[in-house]
This record gives C-alpha cells, structure tokens and sequence, in this order.
C-alpha cells in the first residue's frame, strides 16, 4: 500500500491490534515489525512512535531494527515489489542477462519504486532455491528458470 | 494406515511447487475418481525427491517408477495407462541415469550406484511431512525413547564416539559441544536449531525441514534430555515459508502426541519448542547473531568468548546445531556409533548432503559418504558438463573455497580438504565452465558480503566494500597491478581483525581467485582483455 492512501488512525489502530495478538514484550518486536510491514507494507514514522508507546522501546531503538533486516520497510513500496536474486548460483546461470532484460522492462534500477507506485525492484541475496535459477520473486510468486525472454509476459500477470 | 495397491508420491518442495505440483496432485485427484481408485490407490504429497532438474516429479510404487517432470496434462494418461491398466508409460520416465543412486529406497535396486546411502534425507521425500503417523511408521520418535532410557551422559558419549562433526560449515565436534553445555551449571538452558540457512546456493536444511520436520523435533527433544533443556527455538529464515508452514504444523502434532510438553514418554524431561521466523539477514546464520536476532535484536554477532555454551540466549546456557547435524541424530541412536563410523572416512564420519548447481547436465541435491571427489560428483551425479569444460567449482556457499581443476581428485572431507588449503563450507557445489570469468565470479561473491555485512566491525564493513570497488575497476579494465597486492592485504586483514566469520572468510575468493586464476585476473589488467569476455572492460 503506497504511502499516500495510509490512513494514519488506521495505521495506529493496525499496529495496536498487531501488538495485542503478538505481544509487546523484546523478543516479539521483529514479528511485530514483521506484521506491520506485511500488513500496511511498509513501517511508518507513526507506527513506530505508537510501538514505541505499546513496547516501551525508544523509537530509535525500533528503527536501528527496523532497518536492519531485509524483509523490513521504513520506507514506502510499490503495489508489487520485484525481487531477483543475485547471489553466484543464479548468476552463472544467466542471471546477469535476465536481470538486464528486467531493469530495463521496468525502466528502474534496483531500491527504486516506478512514478505510478506499481513496482519497487529490489536484489536480494540467496531465496535457497538454486535448482531453478535465475530466480525471481513478484510478492510472494516464486519464477524459477527465468529466461530473458520471459520476463515482459511474467510482468504483464499483474495489474 | 490403510492396505493399498499403489502409492503416489508427488514432490512438493518449494521447487516442485514453483513448476506446478499442486495442479499436479489435484488432477491426480480428479483422475483417480473418475478411474474409481480412490479406495485402492493412496495419493500423497511429499518433499523433495532430490532432483531440481526433472522437477516436479511423480513416483509410483510399488513397481518404483518415477515420472518426471511431469505437467499436469500428463496425469490422465499415467492414470489410465499405469493404474487402470497396468502399463508403465515409458515416454514420461525420468530418464534412469538421472535418477540411479539418487532416490534412497531405489539404492538397494540393480544397477544403482554404490555411493548412495541416505541417513539425514532418509525420510524426505518417502513420508508425508504433514503426518505424524507416518513418520512414526518410518521408525519416528523410537530413537528419543532409547535415549531417554539412557544417562544424558551416556546420550553424549554415543554422539562423541560417532565421531559426527557440525554440518553448518565449521565442522566442531557435536558431542563435545553437547558435553560443554551438559558440564555447564544453570537451572534454565536452551537447545537452539539453526535453520537460517542462507549460503548461496545451499538448500539442505529447507528440503531436511519441508520433508522430514519431525525429525528436528525429535532430535532437539534428544539434545534437550542431553544437555539439560527445557525449552528450544527453531530458527528458520523468513524466504522459507513452507518450512515454517510444515515445521509448526509438525509442532501441534508433536504436542497432540505427547512428544512435546511435560513427562515426556513418563521420563522427567518437559520441552517446548518455538518457531522464529527471520527477517531477512545472512548474518543471522553465525550464532551469535542469530541469538540477538531472537532476543529482538539487530543481529549484530557478539564477541566471544564467552561463548553460547555457557552465555547464550538471554544470557543462559545455550546448544546451538545447525539442522543437518541434527537430522544425524535420531540414525545415531538408534543405530549406534559403529555404524555411523562406517559411512565416510576415518576423520569425518557419516554422510553430506550436497547441493549441485551451476553448468551442468542435473542440478540438485544428493546425500553421500563424506571423501567422494569433486571429480566423482561432476562426471557421476551431474552427468556432466552442460557446456564448455570444467573450470572451477565454489563450494559452501560464498564462504567456501574456489576450487580449481587441479583439485578435483581432493576426497571431500574436512581433513583432506582442511590439509588441501580450501573449506567444504555448507555444502553447495557450483560449478563452473569455462565461460565463466573469474573476475565477474569474485565481483558477485564480494558483493554478496559488502551487501550483509552487518557493519558493526570496521575490517569488514569497509573491507567488503573496498574489495568489490576494486574487483569493479578490474572488470572495467581500470584495474592495476597494485591493486592485487591490495586485495590480498584486505584478506589478510579481514581475516585477522573481524569479529567473526563472514568477515573472516569474506577475502577467500580473493586469495583463491589470485592462487589459482591469477594469470586471467592480469590479462584484465596488463592486456585489457577480459578473457572470457564477460567483463564490460572499456565500457
């Protein structure tokens, strides 16, 4: 959900119906974060001020976490987030062509997200399933085998 | 369970599921209805069969067929043909040199291979990991009730005696780590198993935990009763999902049974068992780290000592094993200590499970006696080069050792391999050809640890970074001949000055790439010619 639809008391109440169902004690801030980004895709200043009230945490503390790990966002992404991996075993495999071939069918570079919100194209090291490489995740869709041909009618799957 | 005529495994690892194994089973499903065999024909899902390459794949018993890959408009036909009337198909059968030794219960059949022997991947892809029955059938929860007929202390001099050493890349002693946590006072301890598998190219622990996930429960509960625990963490790395899914599933079950929870068997042992999901670090994989990461941490690795066998989680006595060298266990028990002597070599006993990627013919997993040669597993398990000829083979992830053609014959144990100058790391093979440049190689492999440096220390988080800018000069021709020396300096002090593994071993590629391909690392400099012509060199 991009940044200007988020409704801040949503966020708000999202974020203390997460805490209630999870906990608010250390050890569940990272599935609490977890939650959040899932739920609202991304992690807002306002949530983390509102979690840092729940928690007991200081704000910069959640941050220095919530920055830390790679399936954690503070910032905004698109409706779809594009992620290919570029770790050695998809890369010999022709990685590197199908890579080319996405960045330039999404006219983005890798930590961008495209003007109307759509995508977000991101790297991500090793998804563990090197059988099929190159590999690439669209949300939670997995495509293994990818071959540069393919990579404009696996986009075009998406509204 | 229910007498049937003919059994149908279709795989179900994320591979498989990634080409289509649910539509498969549900045309299955339709297909037996219609034939009017649901009574006499079991259908199930199951984990990986161990071949990426011909997933997904369908293996009928009890004649032991194994189709694959297989589409779902292929189903009609291998109902109407094998199990109405009969007739194996033929056409659809994985060709048989792909699957000779690979799939466990086949390896006793004529004209297999000799090396397979399957103790940690014995269940997967044999069993439904979504039943507790079924792996009860297949000798499940038996070794935890030898063990807790037997002394802790006599639990951990059975592992000792095995000789088996941890699969997670360092290769320390298991039983003398179960003995520091058992010798350590405390009234609160810890067994953790470290699934964050995240080494380039490494799958093990995913097939181990979507296939058979009830053999890490069994196995924490053994190590529980062994070092004094009452309660564990399963850590698996958050991209794992279905792991997660089956391991938790697995979890419920355990305690509907009685397997988890307190009296366990009517011995005093209680345990209860955890599921973290990570959020995306390879850091998170070193122990240290992995404990902060559970704590709500940053996963930042800490200084050791102490180490987590005496301040572990939440400052608590703390087993950390990685889940291949748990998956060991229950055979251990179970079997004894002689008999897993026997499999592999005198120094590194036991099995490995392998991952084979890269330019060859079959790609996927395979479990065998540790000492096979890297030469063995290219021309026999991956049928050989896909294109070109073999140039180098990474092992273990991007922590493991660049292995040239020279050490191909090098057995593959921890020793030979230790005494060889290199490291077996995790487990993955990625094999190279010729069409492969060295540069471009280290450049990725560099990246991958400039990207997870965790930054806490300087040596790494700079020297990462540093490495990968000038490995980039060298692929844009801008490189010199200083520049060389420089990287070896970067590894040497990475090696000495980082806090902890990532950066100690993020320099190897830079020391074997110069080792072994340092001719072709100069061509780029001294002649401005990338060899293999994958650098962009001018441009």
């Amino acid at each position: 959900m991009p940044s200007d639809t988020l409704n801040k008391e949503e966020n708000i109440l999202g974020v203390q119906e997460i805490v209630k169902r999870i906990g608010s004690t250390r050890a569940d801030l990272i599935p609490v974060l977890q939650a959040i980004t899932n739920q609202f895709g991304f992690i807002s200043q306002t949530a983390m001020e509102e979690l840092s009230q729940l928690m007991n945490l200081p704000t910069k503390e959640i941050n220095s976490v919530a920055t830390f790990y790679r399936m954690l966002s503070t910032q905004p992404r698109g409706r779809h987030v594009v992620q290919f991996c570029e770790s050695a075993p998809c890369h010999v495999v022709g990685g590197r062509e199908v890579f080319a071939a996405l960045k330039q069918a999404l006219a983005l570079e890798p930590g961008q997200t495209s003007p109307d919100n759509k995508w977000t194209l991101l790297t991500t090291s090793c998804l563990g399933v090197c059988g099929i490489g190159p590999v690439m995740l669209i949300d939670t869709d997995m495509y293994g085998n990818v071959t540069p041909e393919q990579v404009k009618e696996i986009l075009s799957r998406y509204e | 369970m229910k007498a049937v005529r003919s059994m149908i495994l279709v795989s179900n690892d994320s591979e498989s599921l990634v080409r289509g194994s649910e539509k498969i089973f549900t045309a299955f499903q339709q297909q037996l209805q219609q034939y009017g065999l649901t009574e006499e024909v079991s259908l199930s899902m199951v984990g990986d069969l161990g071949y990426s390459f011909a997933s997904p794949l369908v293996l009928i018993y009890p004649e032991a067929v194994v189709y694959g890959p297989i589409k779902p408009d292929d189903v009609p036909y291998i109902v109407e043909e094998h199990l109405y009337k009969g007739r194996i198909v033929e056409e659809k059968r994985a060709p048989a040199h792909e699957l000779s030794g690979r799939v466990a219960w086949l390896s006793a059949r004529k004209g297999t291979l000799p090396a397979e022997n399957r103790v940690v991947l014995k269940n997967v892809g044999l069993i439904d990991p979504e039943s507790i029955e079924d792996y009860i059938a297949h000798d499940g929860y038996t070794a935890l009730g030898i063990a807790l007929q037997k002394t802790p202390d006599e639990v951990i001099s059975i592992i000792k005696e095995s000789g088996l050493q941890g699969r997670g890349g360092a290769g320390f002693p298991t039983g003398i780590k179960w003995g520091f946590v058992n010798k350590t006072y405390g009234n609160k301890k810890y067994v953790v198993c470290n699934a964050d598998e995240s080494e380039p190219g490494t799958f093990k622990d995913r097939v181990v935990l979507e296939g058979d996930p009830h053999a890490i429960i069994e196995s924490m509960l053994i190590a529980a009763h062994a070092v004094g625990a009452d309660e564990g963490y399963i850590y698996i790395r958050g991209e794992y999902q279905l792991a997660i899914d089956r391991v938790e599933t697995a979890i419920i079950q355990a305690k509907e049974y009685g397997f988890l929870g307190e009296n366990i068997f009517g011995s005093d042992l209680n345990f209860k068992i955890h599921v973290h999901a990570g959020a995306g670090a390879y850091i998170c994989g070193e122990e240290t780290a992995l404990i902060e990461s559970i704590e709500g941490k940053r996963g930042e690795p800490r200084s050791r000592p102490p180490y987590p066998t005496t301040n572990g989680l939440w400052g608590k006595p703390t087993l950390v094993n990685n889940v291949e060298t748990l998956a060991n266990i229950p055979a251990i028990i179970r079997n004894g200590p002689e008999w897993y002597r026997k499999l592999g070599t005198p120094s590194s006993p036991g099995t490995k499970v392998y991952t084979i990627l890269g330019n060859v013919n079959v790609t996927g997993l395979i479990e065998v006696p540790m000492g096979i040669t890297l030469r063995e597993v290219v021309s026999i398990y991956a049928k050989g080069m896909k294109s070109g000829s073999f140039k180098l083979a990474q092992t273990g992830g991007s922590s493991g050792s660049i292995i040239p053609a020279s050490l191909q014959d090098t057995p593959m144990d921890f020793e030979s391999f230790k005494k060889a100058g290199v490291s077996l790391g995790s487990g993955a093979l990625l094999i190279c050809n010729d069409e492969v440049c060295i540069v471009d190689l280290a450049k990725v492999l560099l990246n991958f640890f400039r990207v997870e440096s965790c930054g806490k220390c300087t040596p790494c988080r700079i020297g990462t970074k540093r490495a990968y800018d000038i490995l980039t000069d060298i692929s844009q021709g801008k490189g010199t001949l200083e520049n060389l020396e420089e990287l070896l300096t970067l590894n040497k002090e990475m090696l000495e000055l980082s806090n902890c593994g990532l950066g100690q071993t993020a320099g190897v590629p830079l020391r074997d790439m110069l080792n072994y391909f340092r001719a072709e690392v100069e061509a780029h400099i001294r002649l401005g010619v990338c060899p293999t012509g994958v650098c962009p060199m001018g441009g």
